[in-house]
């Protein structure tokens, strides 16, 4: 994977799609730049000074001129936007069927969680053929994640979730890297995809198993860390109960109503103060600074398989 | 509305604004709008050597995959402090204050600008601001990069933000008095029948892009206060841990930061705009539509700031409207690059110097348009933002672009400025060295960014090693040609010919005065025309 070719490894499933618009760009581009090279070349020679050529006669601006090339880059342009408009909107829309991985940025390292509790470090596997949605969060400053030979790119944001999502088509291992500069390793702050085929993904997981499914661990900590005390089923303060919240709507003191989706989980149990249930009193706790992003992940993980056990809900 | 007055009587001439008391003191304290572009332009080719000197570090250091030169954090250092310097007090200053101060009342036959003082006094916070912020850099430096993206710069970094942060805040404050000064001048200064559809389009790109300083600076120093008040009083605007968006700041940092590429290439669009119809003998083509084009690049420049964060995790619908309004801006530069090379048809055209960096400009900003089309398409600019494609784009723009027009500028006004004529030679020959040097240095970055080589990268992969080495060695051509005019031009000084008031037989009404222009500017009222009137004798 470290050789340099002239063409760039096509190893997702948008790769082809984005190269194909690409080098059309790269054509069109050429085709214009070299039209207008070859005029200015050729006037150049046929207008020089002292040269035969003729001179008479031309009007020093026409409208008709100025219109075809006001409207033909006009149209040109339109017809790009569109093509890449489409190819946009799939490329920032995971499948339905996709599986989540969750990734935490920090100064400078890569941190991946599976569902099945499986943690790495700079290295991330993931099998051939499944769509997979990252949702990317991080500790500290702005990065970004970017695997060129899937032509993906994501920046991660700390306080808040963003999701990136790709299929892989090809074996192999492919580059990572933190595209948005984020201090001094930044340079440093890259790792690998690894790409396996499912039957081997299996085998991995199976012999990298921590302590739990990532939802277990979150049911751990929703006990450990007291959140159960107020919003368990045996809770002697009025609090929310939490259980099918993922995915389902929330009417907000105020009169607006939010879907409790991972971010709005998130800022509850961060900043709890900003979304208030309509009908409780602002009694919770910030757990900023107690809770590590990865503990949030681990809750979040929880909460959303209260909900699939009885919705089916992405 | 004019301070010429035809009845003048003709005093004896005293020599140009050069010979009048040329103490020190008289230069530091000077209201004459060509002092003050002389002083500006020593200050600016102060920071341009300066930047340089950080890009020289910087190429130097990529020679090597894992670093040659500099350890990350110096390395991290050395790219903010090219980008400051560059942006700040090289190319948004460059072309305005240089050229646009010293032509511009002189072509629409005013005595000065609106406000001389105050133009004096934009130099002096330039300098300070300028000065200050170097110190800044200099002393122990600063790595946020020259966007200052939070929360690293308000919460992370460990340098010294807050001094380069008010020497930027400082130096806008020049940016706006001038752009202020400029917007007057042009109102209210131009002389009898110089009307609107009359200016020289380098008086409408200075015209444009005075609005543009006018409108956005302000926005760039609110911004910067706000990041000194986060890391000093952690205020939660820009911090998520406080409950601030991170994202806010890339919007108020865009907003200036996309209309500030148009203070750097607008400029520049005026300079060719001059040089392209002298030397082809020939109206420009199209005048009226290079005005509209002007102003629509103004308006809609306005526009487009969200397509630098197509990554960052703003909305896709913003993010569509943002790409659509970026395809649209890139019309009327369309339109200029066709009209430029339509002048050429039917022409005389000889190629001296200025006309080479002319030609040279066009090229250079066309390719750097061309592939700013394709980061304007989000499904692209995913795979290449943040890469070195985005590096070679916007060098092929600011440096292809705003640099060969500069030095173009320099070239063609020089004779008018100093009275005398350069090496005709040495100039050819530094204008196709900085072609050669400058293709040689940024178009190996082009492919890096395709094949996926991140920008900020202190150390890289041993596969893109081939490419940073041709890069590195087209910047050391690159140097050698933007060093090469600093020697021929000050020995001009020393020993150029005279070049006579018109040596170009050029039509603006800058040239209607004696080269150089006395300190009164015209000594007779200049005959105005249609603009470009090379295809009238001269008056």
């Amino acid at each position: 994977m470290s050789e340099f070719a002239w063409f760039l490894t096509q190893a997702s499933s948008l790769a082809p799609q984005v190269d194909a618009l690409f080098w059309f760009m790269v054509a069109l581009c050429g085709t214009v730049a070299l039209g207008v090279i070859c005029a200015i070349v050729y006037f150049s020679i046929r207008y020089r000074r002292g040269s035969p050529a003729d001179r008479s006669g031309e009007p020093p601006s026409s409208l008709p001129v100025e219109l075809t090339w006001t409207l033909i880059p006009g149209v040109l342009f339109t017809g790009v936007f569109i093509w890449s408009l489409f190819l946009f909107v799939r490329m920032r829309t995971p499948p339905a069927d996709a599986q989540t991985i969750y990734i935490v940025a920090k100064q400078w390292m890569w941190k991946a969680q599976h569902a099945g509790g499986q943690r790495e470090i700079n290295t991330l596997h993931v099998p051939l053929g499944v769509p997979i949605r990252l949702t990317m969060t991080s500790q500290d400053v702005i990065h970004s994640f970017y695997v060129p030979a899937f032509r993906v790119k994501q920046d991660v944001l700390p306080g808040r979730y963003t999701q990136l999502w790709f299929k892989a088509t090809k074996l192999g291992h492919y580059e990572l890297f933190c595209a948005e500069y984020c201090g001094l390793d930044h340079s440093k702050m890259g790792g690998q995809i690894v790409v396996m085929r499912p039957s081997d993904y299996a085998r991995w997981l199976e012999g990298h198993a921590g302590p739990g499914t990532l939802a277990a661990q979150g049911a751990a900590l929703f006990r450990a860390r007291g959140c159960s005390g107020c919003h368990g089923p045996n809770a002697s303060v009025h609090a929310p109960d939490l259980d099918g919240l993922y995915g389902h709507p929330v009417q907000l003191a105020g009169g607006s109503q939010v879907i409790a989706d991972e971010r709005y989980i998130r800022d509850s149990i961060m900043l709890p103060d900003q979304h208030i249930v309509a009908g409780y009193q602002p009694l919770m706790p910030s757990f900023a600074g107690q809770l590590s992003e990865e503990d949030v992940l681990a809750l979040i993980a929880y909460l959303k398989s209260t909900s699939e056990s009885s919705h089916e809900h992405d | 509305m004019s301070t010429i007055d035809a009845a003048l009587p003709m005093p004896a001439p005293q020599g140009s604004f050069w010979s009048r008391e040329s103490s020190l003191r008289a230069w530091l304290t000077t209201r004459d709008h060509k002092r003050i572009a002389i002083l500006y332009a020593l200050g600016i080719s102060f920071y341009f050597f300066l930047g340089g000197a950080a890009a020289t570090l910087i190429r130097l250091n990529l020679v090597e995959p894992t670093g040659a030169l500099l350890t990350a954090e110096n390395y991290n250092k050395a790219f903010t402090f090219h980008g400051v310097v560059m942006v700040w007090f090289f190319l948004i200053p460059s072309i305005p204050t240089t050229l646009g101060n010293f032509l511009l009342p002189l072509m629409i036959g005013a005595r000065d600008v609106a406000f001389p003082r105050l133009n004096l006094a934009s130099w002096y916070l330039y300098m300070v601001g300028g000065l200050f912020t170097v110190a800044a850099l200099l002393a122990g430096g600063v790595d946020t990069g020259w966007t200052f993206y939070t929360p690293f710069s308000t919460m992370f970094s460990n340098t010294n933000v807050y001094l380069v942060v008010v020497g930027v805040f400082v130096t806008g404050f020049s940016t706006i008095l001038t752009g202020v000064n400029f917007i007057v001048t042009i109102h209210t200064l131009r002389m009898p029948r110089m009307t609107w559809f009359r200016l020289p389009l380098f008086v409408w790109c200075m015209y444009a892009v005075s609005l543009v300083m006018v409108l956005a600076t302000p926005v760039l120093a609110m911004t910067l206060a706000l990041i000194a008040l986060e890391r000093l009083a952690h205020l939660g605007i820009f911090d998520p841990a406080l409950g601030g968006d991170p994202l806010l700041f890339q919007h108020l940092f865009w907003f200036y930061s996309h209309p500030a590429v148009y203070i750097m290439i607008l400029p520049a669009m005026g300079v060719v705009s001059e040089i392209i119809p002298c030397f082809v003998r020939r109206r420009i083509f199209g005048y009226r539509f290079m005005v509209y084009s002007i102003l629509a690049i103004t308006v809609v420049g306005f526009m487009v700031w969200g397509h630098h964060m197509f990554v960052a995790g703003q909305s896709m619908y913003a993010s569509l409207l943002f790409s659509i309004l970026s395809f649209v801006v890139a019309v009327p530069s369309a339109i200029k690059v066709f009209n430029w090379t339509a002048t050429l048809r039917k022409g005389d055209i000889s190629f001296e110097a200025p006309m080479l960096y002319a030609l040279g400009f066009i090229g250079l900003f066309m390719l750097g348009g061309l592939t700013g089309l394709m980061l304007a398409a989000p499904a692209l600019d995913i795979p290449l933002t943040d890469t070195y494609f985005v590096v070679a784009h916007f060098h092929y723009v600011m440096v292809g672009g705003s640099v060969m027009a500069y030095l173009g500028g320099i070239h063609y006004w020089w004779p008018k400025i100093t009275g005398k004529l350069y090496s005709e030679g040495w100039a050819r020959a530094a204008a196709i060295l900085m072609f050669f040097g400058f293709n040689l240095t940024f178009f190996p970055q082009y492919i890096l960014g395709y094949e996926g080589m991140p920008r900020r990268y202190h150390a890289y992969l041993p596969h893109f090693q081939v490419l940073n080495v041709l890069s590195s060695a087209g910047a050391s051509v690159l140097a050698l040609a933007y060093i090469l005019p600093v020697g021929y031009l000050l020995w001009s000084l020393r020993t150029g010919n005279k070049a006579g008031d018109n040596p170009w037989q050029a039509r603006g009404l800058e040239w209607q005065t004696s080269s150089p222009p006395p300190q009164e500017n015209f000594l007779t009222a200049p005959t105005v025309r249609e603009a470009y009137a090379y295809d009238e004798a001269a008056p």
